[in-house]
Order: structure tokens, then sequence, then C-alpha cells
């Protein structure tokens, strides 16, 4: 019994991060129909710029902060050179660009500082709370993860639907020619939602980092994971992202713990599948609501 | 108020507007009639700035706004009601309301309110989203969002299509009543001609890109052969 609640709380902490790298997915497919390959790249990146501030001897906090605004402008950058153009061109084209940058940023960040991991700190323990004579597999900074998290899924729902930004960006992603004939700067608004989707993803960089180090293809099964995560919650809705997160970091963490450890992404790839055969539009799509 | 000159309109080699020029005069509503296929659309298209015309060009008061992103023209005080009403189904009938003048500074709560008034049903469905509406109240919806927009010029993209005689009735009075209250100016694209041209107080028929004839409502409906061979009734 010990046993299943440690590995539950362990799957919660995880699926945490694996739901802000799903949030991060589906703000972009939700704004511009593209599925972002290159976000592994693009966390990994801020990541790394957090490593470089700390590692000079600034506080971890200094670095923290230093993440998410730098993925805000990565986010925003981004859209504006490499993705404007592949905006409302078939799919594929789009596909092929976030690959490319993924690669890209890959072998960027492999010139600047090497292809040896470097260890990120923590920002609390990472030891076990204790519960009589038995260590939880559940830290206080596992605790600081699902809360920080939590708390950015509630200011991202309470931006969407408490705010005239907001409606913006829910008018541009729905109805990008309908938003523009009401006045509403689509463009503008397509590259608010790729920052905000850049500042969600480089916090999952930050927290993962202290458990799989920061190196250039270290963030690859976080997207993997996210993006099954995505794709269970239906791609279009944070809130999906949150149970879809939830529910992946809970499933691989049973898989490692009773099955075994090097099972975990097979275990991803068959809860893809099950769920593209079983439900492929998502736990919460919206497309009833579209055909009309 | 609006002055189109001579535009050409295509999508790639397939030409919609064949040099197309004529004049919406202020606080009046002109109709532009025509079957399907007839070049209606792409005008307006042209017009909200969705489409580039290969020549020609649109002035609106005296500003030149062929070329213009669609989010400039509309902050120079011309709101569109798009095809199909284009109330978007997710969100709600306020969220869709309000979205119409939030490029306002200025913007207030009291537009809402005026909304509510003009359109009583629209207001015991605030809350609701918009896909739960009928056709008609769709319409209004449409309207509505538009004139939040508190717009000089409002033009249209078949409004009655759809719904049934007597709400498109409905709707063309509400058009003759914001020209006469509000001094409005309409230009309304549609294919059921009959209907706008109980309203309009100038007719403009459009076949296969080209204007074929312009005039007061009455003399268009009086000439039976223009009447058959575009019009159709």
């Amino acid at each position: 019994m010990s046993r299943f609640i440690d590995l539950t709380l362990n799957g919660i902490a995880n699926g945490a991060i694996y739901a802000a790298v799903a949030l991060s997915l589906v703000l972009i497919w939700r704004a511009t129909r593209i599925l972002n390959f290159a976000q592994a790249g693009m966390l990994m990146f801020t990541t790394f710029i957090a490593w470089a501030v700390i590692d000079s001897g600034a506080s971890y906090w200094v670095g923290f902060a230093v993440a998410l605004v730098s993925g805000l402008a990565l986010g925003a950058i981004v859209e504006r050179i490499v993705i404007r153009p592949v905006e409302g061109a078939p799919p594929l084209n789009a596909v092929v660009v976030t690959l490319g940058l993924l690669i890209l940023i890959e072998a960027i960040a492999g010139m600047i500082w090497g292809g040896n991991p470097k260890s990120f700190p923590p920002a609390f323990s990472i030891k076990g709370y204790h519960v009589g004579n038995h260590t939880l597999l559940f830290s206080p900074f596992d605790l600081f993860t699902v809360l920080v998290v939590l708390g950015m899924m509630v200011l991202v729902a309470v931006l969407f639907t408490r705010t005239s930004l907001g409606l913006r960006m829910r008018a541009a992603a729905f109805e990008p020619e309908v938003a523009r004939l009401l006045g509403v700067r689509v463009a503008q608004m397509f590259t608010v939602g790729w920052a905000l989707a850049a500042v969600a993803a480089s916090l999952a960089g930050v927290l993962i980092a202290p458990a799989v180090f920061v190196a250039p293809n270290n963030f690859d099964a976080v997207l993997v994971f996210g993006f099954t995560a995505a794709v269970l919650g239906g791609l279009e809705s944070p809130q999906g992202a949150l149970v879809g997160g939830m529910i992946i970091g809970l499933a691989l963490s049973y898989v490692a713990g009773y099955i075994s450890g090097q099972l975990v992404t097979l275990g991803a790839l068959a809860i893809l599948v099950a769920v593209l055969m079983i439900r492929p539009e998502g736990l919460f799509a919206m497309h009833q609501a579209r055909r009309v | 108020m609006l002055r189109v000159e001579n535009i050409e309109t295509a999508y790639g080699p397939v030409r919609a507007l064949a040099g197309v020029s004529f004049e919406v005069d202020q606080g009046k509503i002109t109709a532009v009639l025509g079957a399907n296929g007839a070049g209606k659309t792409s005008l307006l298209r042209t017009l909200s700035g969705l489409v580039r015309p290969r020549s020609g060009r649109v002035v609106l008061e005296d500003q030149v706004i062929s070329g213009m992103p669609v989010e400039r023209i509309v902050r120079l005080g011309m709101a569109q009601v798009p095809e199909g009403r284009g109330v978007i189904a997710e969100l709600s009938v306020e969220e869709n309301l309000r979205l119409g003048g939030l490029w306002r500074k200025d913007g207030s709560r009291e537009d809402l309110d005026r909304m509510y008034e003009l359109f009583p049903p629209l207001a015991e469905r605030r809350g609701k989203p918009a896909n739960t509406l009928s056709g008609g109240e769709r319409q209004m919806l449409a309207v509505g969002r538009a004139l939040m927009a508190r717009p000089r010029l409002l033009l249209l993209d078949e409004p009655s299509l759809g719904l049934a005689p007597r709400v498109a009735a409905q709707i063309m009075a509400l058009l003759r009543r914001l020209r006469d209250e509000t001094g409005l100016t309409v230009l309304l694209v549609e294919q059921n001609a009959k209907s706008a041209l109980s309203v309009a107080d100038h007719g403009i028929v459009l076949n296969l890109g080209r204007i074929v004839a312009q005039d007061a409502p009455d003399r268009l409906a009086a000439d039976e052969k223009l009447r058959h061979a575009y019009l159709g009734f």
C-alpha cells in the first residue's frame, strides 16, 4: 500500500511537469494549429540560460525568473521569424520547420555549452518527506512543482476567461478571419500565444532539470510525454492538458514502479496509440461545439 | 462616404471582379444584388481588406483603404457582418458582443446595454454559448456585434441567407430603423433581391464580376428583363 501511495505521489509530481509541457503545446495548437516539436529545444535552451545564470553565482530564483522571461522572449521571436511564414500553409510545412528548429536549437546549445550534462539545482530539498519511519517518494521540491504548475494553470485560465486579452486570443484562435473583421490584431495574438506557451515550457524545463540534468538532448523525452498528455487531453483545452498530464504522470509512474523503469517510454507510446484508436479527439475536445 | 474605383480582384487566374465602380452615399442603404458567383462576396472581401484588389482603389471618406490591413480599416469606422453570420460558436453571446467593441478605447457597458435593448432575445441569453442561438438570433448577434464598434458604415454579407422570410424581414426593418434613427450608412449584399430592394435607397446589380445595372430600387424592380435575368423574381 505504501508503495502505491509513493508511486501515486511521484506520478502527480511528474504529471505536473508533463501538464506544463502539454499546456505549452495546447496554447500553440489552439492559436496556430501547429504542433511545436521545437518546444523540447526551446525549453532546453531557456533552462540552459537559467543554468548559466545560476552557475555564475546568482541565486536560484534569479535563474528561475530568467528562464521564464527568456522563454517569453524566445517564444515571441520564434513565432515572428520562423513560424509566421508557415502559418496558414499546409500542415507539413510547419512540421518540417519546427523539427528543423529543434535540430538547430540543439546544435546551437551544443556549440555554446557542450554536450556534457550539467547538474541543475532544485528550488527546495529533494529528500522525501518522512511519515513515521517511512520516507515518501515525494519531496518539498515535488510539492513546489505541483503548486507552481497549478498556479500557472489558474493564471492561464483567468487570463483566457476573465480578461479582454484572453477574449481576443480565443477569438483569434477559433475564427481568425472573423476576429480580424472585428478589429482583433490576430497576428499579435498568435505572437502572444507562442510567448505564453514558451513560458509554460520554460517552467517545465527548470522543474524537470534537477532530475534529467541539462544537456542538448535531455529534454526530448519530456516532450514525448507532454505531447502524449496533450493529445490525451484533446489538444485544445488547458484543463485537458492538466488532466492529460496527470494521467500520463500516474500511468508512467505505475509502469516504472510495478513493471520496469525501462518500459516507461513504451508505456507512453502505448497510451498514445490507445487514445488515437479509441478516442482520437481526446478527452476534452471541443469538436462537437465546432461542428455547427 | 465610400467610393469604389474600378477595382479588379482575382484569385490566381480566376477573375472575380472585372472593373467595378460605384459610390455609397452617406446615410443611405445601398444594396448589391446578383446570383451566386456574381462577385458579391469577393466585393465585400475586397472592401474589408481581406483580399487585395489587383487594381483600382477603395476610398473611405477621402482616405484610400485598399491595401490597408483589415484591422485598421475597422478602426476607421467600417464594420462588417460576415457571411454565414460568423458568430463565434464557442464564445458566449456577451463575449461575441464585447469582441465587436474591444478595440475602442472608449468602449463601455452602455454599448452593451444598448444592444440588449435593440435585441431583447440576446439579453435573455447573454451567458449562453452562441451556438445555442437560432438562425435569426445569430443574425441579430452578428449585427449587434458589428454595431458595438459604433461604425459609420456597416457592410452586411447575405444577412437573410437561410432565414425564414419573416425573420429576414425583421432584419431589413432593423436596417431601415438604424438608418433613420442613427444615420448609419449601409452596404447590403444580398441574393434575395426582393427583400433587399424593399429597404434599399439604391441598387446595384452585379453579374460575373461586372456591374450590369445601378438605379433606384423601384426602377430596377420595374425592369422586367433585368429582374428575370439577374434578380430571380
